[in-house]
């Protein structure tokens, strides 16, 4: 769960600002050592913001289930998938209008993510089951879910329709070149990106508003920290829980609807693409720490456009693990997680 | 009284009807295509002749494998009804071949135990080379079993002949394939692109962990080669990516007059629309074999006008039809209410090809089917004049195309002129 502690905030924010230095130096400094030349540098950091705000948002359902339960919700990744498909298949087959695919697919996530909780995690809970079991059986929840989809929906890539997205103001799926004058930058972005990118950070600073500063959010980190004092305090842990996983699965729903704006090629393994990167998001950021999944979901971003801006294509998908593996050496528990202390 | 009223209705109807049904038999119901004349009636064949028939009906690669079982379902239905393997009836044993090489070697192991004559299939070529040996490698031929032959209709990376000889012996000549391979369809559709576009740079993207468009990227760089094109960027993504801006952007920052694409379908419609929608590149794309299906320009589903200006080269397009096409083309359309793609063409030729070995072979019995099936030559499909080459290689004239508002027009300067505005 996220610190509350100043000192703690401080540290984090200084981890992110030496991160994002350590990064620009990097990026401005490798192409000559390599000698390669990075072409349209601003058009990759714009690819980056918007495709790595994706994936935070998506990422951030890991880490809150795994900040209040401690174990690791392997369906996340199918939960999302379906929030995709909620959305383009309200409108393809209700003509839904689009603008209502968001909270629609929230609301399915949601309910689809206390189902999850309800069926594959309670009762193992109740039985006081150990967390591997738990994990394996959010794993097999997740066959299911994309088992289901792969009946209900066919495998061929399904998209929100081009004529409904032509439809949208502003023309918001053709891009339009910016020029950054001071810095000669120029790049292209679409309305529609942009809109992802503010929609993704808007419900971020949402959930993170939640947890930090509502009633419901400290019950939430009472449960996190014990679930014995929380029952004390009257806290009921059952609801937070189902809370959670509602919360998780809304922002794995939205996740999958921003997704699928953004690429036209949803099919039911939509998910275990997005899954390992989801998972790589977490570690590098640090386990259940909610800024920390905005990090890594832009330094995953990074590190994969930035593997094919200097000419190393074939590289995109092993260096965010590269990446994992030496910060893990020297900050086990991620950028901005907390090291965990036993006592006895 | 009444009844012998309805007795007369009764003879009058089945008089009149019986002409008619004899005339339908003659001449009504025999396909366009088919050896009538060059081989008899088959006077030995009765019962069942089974083949199998393996395709991709789920996940990714079901794009191509839907319509191609629907053609081979069609191709059956005519061959019994005109009765082209005599008193036999074909029937198919279907199995789902999935889009894996894995699910693909299921699939073959399961129709390899129901004593088929010959199979069809799978989908993708890398299904291919891990389970076409299933029927004829060397656990089947250590095992004694009688080697099946594998008729591929869409596997069209370069080289499986010589791939499947070396490590099979004469069991790798059990394979054939109705399906040019990228080897002889690029460098034609390169050479005409470079001719009639005026190419003289381009960038390539490809797919690296797939070996069917790794293998088109390799034909693709010796055709460029060839034909004097240079190569100022090549970039790789991974089958099943979606975000191709970064390469993109590579790519069009190094101002090609082309961009070369060797992709799947998955792939492709968010790879158009990041480059023409988003990044805004409006240059020719050149593209391999993933291209040739009509779902990637629908306006709707696919990248619609944002797939304008592709180029393709093909084995088959609907604006150079012969007569046996057009038939095919009408009744599929009617048949399941889309129009027919290239990989419906293939698989319904590949149907009648097999059906003929086993017709000019009067045997179902594999090997008698192989050795038919090796000597087909000139035998007309709507693919064009068919043979199979000394190599065993499938041969018939490709064809070059581009595409326009969701239609893929033959390649000529006046087509071109009209997508680049020229």
């Amino acid at each position: 769960m996220q610190a509350s502690n100043p000192v703690l905030k401080l540290k984090s924010a200084a981890i992110t600002a030496l991160v994002m230095l350590g990064l620009a130096l990097l990026a401005y400094e490798l192409p000559d050592i390599l000698d390669k030349k990075v072409l349209s540098p601003e058009q990759h950091l714009t690819t980056v913001i918007w495709v790595g705000s994706v994936y935070s948002l998506f990422a951030l359902g890991y880490a809150l289930v795994f900040s209040i339960l401690g174990v690791l919700n392997l369906s996340h990744s199918a939960v999302f998938m379906w929030g995709g498909y909620i959305g383009v298949m309200s409108v393809i087959r209700y003509d839904v209008p689009i603008y209502y695919t968001l909270p629609l697919a929230m609301l399915g996530g949601g309910i689809i993510g206390v189902l999850v909780d309800l069926i594959a995690f309670a009762p193992l809970r109740r039985r006081n089951a150990p967390r591997i079991s738990q994990l394996i059986s959010s794993l097999g929840a997740s066959a299911v879910l994309v088992n289901l989809a792969q009946l209900e929906f066919g495998t061929s890539p399904e998209r929100f329709p081009r004529t409904t997205l032509k439809e949208l103001p502003y023309e918001a799926t053709v891009a339009r070149p910016y020029t950054i004058g001071w810095l000669g930058a120029e790049f292209r972005i679409t309305p529609l990106q942009v809109s992802i990118v503010v929609i993704a950070f808007a419900l971020m600073f949402l959930l993170q508003y939640l947890v930090a500063r509502t009633k419901t959010g400290k019950a939430m980190r009472v449960v996190a920290f014990n679930q014995k004092v929380a029952g004390l305090l009257s806290i009921s842990v059952g609801g937070i829980f189902r809370l959670t996983f509602f919360l998780a699965g809304a922002l794995a729903g939205a996740a999958g609807v921003l997704y699928a704006l953004a690429y036209p090629s949803l099919t039911p393994f939509t998910g275990d693409e997005m899954a390992l990167k989801g998972l790589t998001v977490i570690v590098l950021g640090g386990l259940g720490s909610i800024r920390g999944a905005v990090l890594g979901g832009l330094l995953v971003a990074a590190f994969e456009v930035y593997a094919t801006a200097i000419g190393y294509s074939w590289l995109k998908d092993a260096l965010p693990f590269v990446a994992l593996f030496l910060i893990l050496l020297f900050r086990p528990q991620g950028l901005l997680g907390e090291a965990t202390v036993k006592r006895a | 009284m009444r009844s012998k009223n309805l007795l007369f209705v009764f003879v009058l109807i089945t008089t009149l009807a019986l002409p008619l049904g004899a005339v339908a038999q003659d001449d009504g119901e025999r396909p366009l295509i088919g050896a009538w004349d060059t081989c008899a009636d088959p006077a030995n064949l009765s019962g069942e002749v089974k083949i199998g028939v393996a395709f991709a009906q789920s996940e990714a690669a079901a794009i191509y494998g839907v319509p191609q079982q629907q053609a081979v379902e069609l191709a059956i239905a005519e061959i019994n009804e005109s009765g082209y393997l005599g008193e036999a009836t074909l029937v198919a044993v279907t199995e789902d071949a999935g889009s894996t090489p894995e699910t693909a070697i299921s699939a073959f192991t399961n129709l390899v135990a129901e004593d088929v004559s010959a199979i069809i299939g799978p989908t993708l070529s890398n299904q291919a080379m891990a389970a076409d040996p299933v029927a004829f490698g060397t656990e089947r031929q250590e095992s004694g079993d009688p080697l099946i032959p594998v008729v591929g209709v869409s596997n069209t990376r370069t080289g499986m002949e010589t791939d499947f000889a070396a490590s099979y012996g004469d069991g790798g000549a059990y394979f054939r394939r109705i399906s040019l391979p990228e080897s002889k369809v690029i460098p034609g559709t390169v050479e005409q692109v470079v001719d009639i576009l005026g190419i003289e740079t381009v960038g390539i993207m490809y797919s690296d962990n797939d070996q069917f468009t790794a293998s088109a990227y390799e034909v693709f760089v010796s055709a460029l080669e060839e034909n004097g094109v240079e190569i100022v960027a090549t970039e790789t993504f991974a089958t099943g990516d979606v975000d191709f801006t970064a390469q993109l952007t590579n790519i069009i920052a190094a101002n090609p007059d082309a961009i070369v694409v060797s992709a799947l379908a998955a792939e492709i419609v968010p790879l158009l629309e990041q480059a023409r929608s988003q990044l805004g590149y409006t240059g020719p794309i050149i593209g391999g074999n993933g291209f040739n299906t009509p779902g990637i320009a629908s306006e709707d589903r696919g990248a619609g006008t944002d797939a304008n200006g592709v180029v393709v080269g093909g084995a088959w397009n609907v604006a150079r039809q012969n007569e046996i096409s057009t038939a095919f083309t009408a009744k599929y359309e009617e048949e399941y209410g889309t129009p027919a793609d290239q990989f419906a063409v293939q698989a319904y030729t590949g149907t009648w090809v097999v059906a003929t070995a086993i017709r000019c072979a009067d045997s179902a019995d594999p090997a008698a089917v192989l050795e038919a099936l090796a000597t087909t030559a000139d035998f007309e499909t709507p693919l064009g004049t068919f043979s199979f080459d000394e190599d065993g290689l499938p041969e018939h004239e490709p064809v070059a195309q581009i595409i326009k508002d969701g239609q893929y027009l033959l390649l000529t300067e006046e087509s071109a002129a009209e997508v680049f505005g020229e």
